[in-house]
């Protein structure tokens, strides 16, 4: 694992390097496995009916202050400079929450150049902070590039008015498109839009505009995701009371197919069951994930891994502020992966890609799980060949897939 | 006078009787009571319902097994006397065992709650005891609640066995009212045993039960002459030999005595193992110069249920067979044979005495044995004769023959029905609809009705008792008895899986009722069962005509959620847990479904009952 092999090289721009040349993560041969650092905002203006993230609104119980967030997240940072390795540089940021544009810039600004004083940034490190359109503002995009982010990830979810109003996505439908073309012309040169679709009350006509508007905003990269009414949000409990009707998961699928359709088309191809891009705006922050690379995450209820050990901080911004501040550490728990759990995560994640599922990775478990393999191809859900890698049914019904190889392992 | 002892008990002192009455009617709170008038068990000691012994019994206020009590009494008149009190089983299912009890009394009280009347089970078993010519003392209890009616059950009950409304004793078994009465009546009016001292020694056995420490322990009454300890016994119907190990009288802890002599009640300890060698209804002589003919009324337990047990875990199944060896230690009625089936994998085949033993059956495995259980839609024992003129006898629908079908032949049961008056209309519709004909009909009382009907077993069990509860509003009673059996239009009706018929739900129906199980069991499978990647029927088939089909349509799509760094973790156990769920799925044919489908399709169908 911790390979680093890719399908196009990756122009990278942003910081650039020291000696001003580009480099591409996807060509590059490192000496040691590549590093992510994810720094989790908990702050929103307003929680969304289908958000089971962690987030607070202000006025929320563990709320915590933004000061004490910015201290303790540049505390946290320090804690990661000690217990890595001093060679180690950090290959990619990536601000989440939340709404981490929200906070002032220079909170970030800070972080980051703690991040790079203490740990130290690659040269072509990607830097990107996720953002809800109604934010972002020339002035805004401006300060984000002078601190050095470089990739802008924002929330459109849909051009449809009625679908963001059962989302409770306060912004109106054209707002993202501007948004993404502004940061575009601001010189934010890799900008993705995330998109939901399956909403209940939207069908494949409002699909499709959603998909068009976002193609129109002449961005790189879209994330599209079915929706999952998560239980414990205020969508579940109106699906549960009858107010709102289930996912149909047959429209979805059919959504799904036309998102690849008119991607596609548009050369922004899959590249992980929801993600599609031109060649080279891969985010590299997510590909690190499903490569099974090593992250750090800051911030309260944020994961981190490094070589098969993983563990969390605690969920309350507050609490997990509270024991930086007391020198303690903010996790809650950890866990060290087995040879088990290791395999069902290289398989889980590997066979997301489109590079897919190598069975050289799989050690004594190669014969079965390609036997399996083939079981799943005569059923259509994987190419032929290897690697292992989905068809487009195949990607619909991925998890089905991910247990069928595993069903002997 | 002095205490007349176990083994030299004069018959003139002693009064044999038990108490029919209804679930919570009050008889264990009135045979506590009569504990306490005899002074037998000390206040510190009293328990409530001290004769039922099973947690089960005192959970559910239901005695399933009977016992009996010597009670030494000294009557108004001076002289002392020997009440045995002899416990009934209260439920249609061990109609049997009650008839057995019934036989070793000369009295019997007729218990009714003065608050509700009398009902089906104790008419029945009213009848029962009138015809074996038994005293019946009519009592009403329960005078002390403010809901009691007694003037109008009185005129009940003196209308049902033709005595006088004052003859009818009023009673309160909690505050203990009128039961000094009744003890006197009882004196009074029940006849003291008559047998031959003199004779061949013939016990009754009316009762048989297991326990760890002792063995099996015999309840009898001595019909004539007399059995003492050491003695070689012989049991006259399964002609096994035995050594009394002890003899004794239960007092109320078990006493151990000399003897006991004719007229009496009390236990026998042999040793053995299994109630199946010391069967209710059986004949206990002595093995030398014993008696030549047996006491009459004894029959094998004849199983009229039938349904599979399976464990939900598998690997229980060893527990399960371990378990039902040791029940049927203490069951005589109890039987059972290895299962396979498709659907549930591992199990028993049982027999049953009715839905009632069913139920206790399985309550006592996963209660006593810790099983988690399911079980089959119960079914009753039918005879086919097939075209060739060959006939067989089927317990399980998956063994209804293919073949060319002559007759079918069910058993039917004689049933009895009280209910308030306005619910007649209700109750005829509903016996109609189950295919039963109407015998008879009477009025207890100006509000009260008793309703006579044949009607197939296979109804009753099916959900009869559900139906008619509530429908009435829990006002109901309802007693039935067998009754032979009729030819009927019945057909098998199997429920395919992609073709593949799953076993745990073929099931034996009238032709008229076919359509509409096989409608509902494959729009519930096709609810339960989780989407596959290809599309997969589901029908409802007699023979190889498709009466009903439904479709689980293909999945196209599982969850396709985000995964990023903080959803690793949890995405996975998702899917080891699916891993492991997968390892559960039962295969018919090439379909996968989860053997939770399955149960949850059987347990709506037991939810309902």
């Amino acid at each position: 694992m911790g390979r680093t092999v890719g399908s196009a090289p990756l122009p990278v721009s942003g910081r650039v390097s020291d000696t001003g040349r580009m480099e591409s993560v996807l060509t590059r041969r490192e000496p040691v496995r590549s590093l992510g650092m994810y720094v989790h905002v908990p702050y929103c203006s307003s929680r969304c009916g289908y958000c089971d993230f962690n987030t607070y609104v202000p006025g929320e119980a563990g709320h915590g202050s933004r000061e004490s967030w910015r201290q303790a997240a540049i505390d946290e940072v320090s804690l990661a400079a000690r217990e890595l390795s001093p060679d180690r540089r950090v290959d990619t940021v990536f601000f989440g929450g939340g709404t981490p544009t929200l906070l002032p810039t220079s909170d970030l600004g800070a972080v980051l150049d703690e991040i790079d004083q203490q740990l130290g940034l690659a040269s072509n490190a990607e830097i990107t902070v996720e953002a809800n359109p109604e934010t972002i503002s020339g002035e805004k995009l401006q300060e984000l590039l002078d601190c050095g982010i470089n990739r802008l990830s924002l929330g459109m979810q849909s051009a449809d008015q009625q679908v963001l109003n059962l989302l409770d996505r306060v912004h109106s439908p054209g707002t993202a498109v501007a948004a993404a073309q502004e940061a575009l012309a601001a010189g934010v040169s890799l900008v993705s839009l995330d998109l939901i679709y399956g909403t209940p009350g939207e069908d494949l006509r409002s699909w499709r505009s959603t998909l068009a508007a976002a193609l129109d905003a002449g961005v790189g990269h879209i994330s599209a995701y079915g929706l999952k009414v998560e239980p414990g949000t205020a969508l579940h409990r109106r699906v549960r009371r009858g107010e709102v009707p289930r996912v149909d998961q047959d429209y979805s699928a059919a959504a799904y197919d036309a998102t690849d359709e008119i991607l596609s088309a548009a050369g922004l191809n899959w590249y992980e069951i929801s993600n599609w891009s031109l060649a080279g705006h891969e985010c590299r922050h997510n590909l690190n994930y499903w490569r099974g690379g090593d992250w750090w995450g800051i911030g309260p209820g944020a994961h981190s891994h490094l070589a098969g050990s993983r563990w969390w901080n605690h969920r309350s911004p507050q609490r997990w502020a509270a024991a930086l501040q007391e020198g303690k550490s903010p996790r809650a728990g950890e866990e060290q992966l087995t040879e088990d759990q290791l395999l069902t995560e290289l398989v889980m994640l590997h066979i997301r890609l489109v590079q897919g599922l190598d069975p050289a990775d799989l050690g004594q478990n190669r014969n079965h799980i390609t036997a399996k393999a083939e079981q799943l191809r005569e059923l259509g859900l994987l190419s032929v060949g290897e690697p292992l890698t989905l068809t487009l049914a195949g990607r619909r019904l991925a998890d089905r897939v991910t247990v069928e190889l595993l069903e002997h392992a | 006078m002095t205490e007349p002892l176990p083994g030299a008990t004069p018959s003139g002192v002693i009064r044999n009787f038990c108490i029919i009455a209804h679930i919570d009617h009050g008889k264990s709170t009135l045979a506590d009571r009569m504990l306490q008038a005899t002074d037998l068990v000390a206040d510190r000691d009293m328990r409530s319902q001290y004769l039922d012994r099973m947690d089960i019994e005192r959970e559910r206020g239901i005695t399933i097994k009977s016992q009996a009590v010597r009670l030494p009494y000294q009557a108004e008149d001076g002289v002392r006397y020997v009440l045995n009190l002899i416990d009934t089983p209260g439920h249609v299912d061990f109609s049997y065992e009650v008839s057995r009890s019934l036989a070793a009394c000369e009295g019997a009280v007729l218990l009714v709650d003065a608050a509700q009347g009398i009902e089906a089970q104790t008419l029945a078993n009213l009848y029962m005891a009138l015809e074996n010519d038994l005293q019946v003392i009519p009592v009403l209890n329960k005078i002390d609640l403010p809901a009691a009616q007694p003037d109008k059950y009185a005129a009940e009950i003196a209308h049902i066995i033709g005595c006088d409304i004052d003859d009818v004793l009023r009673v309160s078994a909690k505050t203990g009212e009128g039961v000094a009465e009744l003890l006197e009546t009882i004196v009074r009016d029940v006849p003291a045993p008559l047998g031959d001292s003199e004779a061949p020694a013939r016990a009754l056995i009316f009762d048989s039960v297991y326990d760890t420490y002792r063995g099996v322990v015999t309840y009898v009454r001595m019909v004539d002459g007399a059995l003492s300890h050491r003695d070689k016994i012989l049991m006259m119907s399964t002609e096994t030999t035995h050594e009394l190990l002890e003899v004794g009288v239960i007092s109320p802890e078990p006493t151990a005595a000399p003897g006991l002599g004719a007229g009496e009640v009390g236990y026998l300890i042999t040793g053995v193992k299994d109630v199946r060698q010391s069967r209710v209804g059986d004949t206990v002589t002595t093995s030398s110069a014993g008696a030549v003919e047996s006491l009459s009324g004894y029959r094998d337990p004849r199983p009229m249920v039938y349904s599979g047990l399976f464990p939900i875990d598998g690997s229980e199944y060893p527990g399960l067979r371990d378990a039902l060896d040791k029940l049927k230690l203490n069951d005589a009625a109890l039987i059972y044979e290895p299962e396979t089936s498709v659907a549930l994998g591992f199990g028993f085949r049982c027999g049953f005495l009715g839905l009632l033993h069913l139920e206790i059956v399985r309550e006592r495995l996963e209660r006593e044995f810790g099983l988690d259980l399911i079980s089959t839609a119960p079914s009753v024992v039918y005879s086919v004769l097939m075209d060739d003129g060959s006939d067989l006898v089927v317990t399980n629908p998956s063994e209804f023959p293919s073949g060319k079908v002559a007759e079918v032949t069910e058993p039917i049961v004689k049933a009895t029905v009280i209910a308030p008056a306005d619910y007649v209309g209700t109750i005829m519709e509903l016996c109609q609809a189950r295919r039963g004909s109407l015998l008879g009909m009477d009025y207890l009382s100006t509000d009260r009705v008793e309703l006579r009907y044949t009607l197939p077993l296979a109804e009753i069990v099916y959900d009869f008792f559900d139906a008619l509860k509530s429908r009435t509003k829990g006002y109901a009673s309802l007693d039935y008895e067998p009754d032979g059996e009729q030819a009927s239009d019945l057909v098998k009706v199997d429920i395919l899986l992609h073709g593949e018929p799953v076993d745990a739900f073929s099931a034996i129906l009238h032709r008229d009722s076919a359509y509409a199980y096989g409608v509902a069991m494959a729009s519930r499978l096709r609810e339960l069962i989780p989407r596959q990647q290809y599309e997969v029927p589901i029908q409802a088939a007699i023979g190889s005509r498709i009466i009903a089909r439904e479709t689980i349509r293909a999945m196209r799509k599982d969850v396709l959620a985000k995964c990023y760094g903080g959803d690793i973790s949890r995405k996975r156990k998702l899917l080891e847990k699916q891993k492991e769920g997968k390892k559960r799925m039962k295969m018919v044919g090439r379909v996968e479904v989860p053997q939770e489908a399955f149960i949850a399709a059987l347990s709506t169908d037991q939810d309902r009952k």
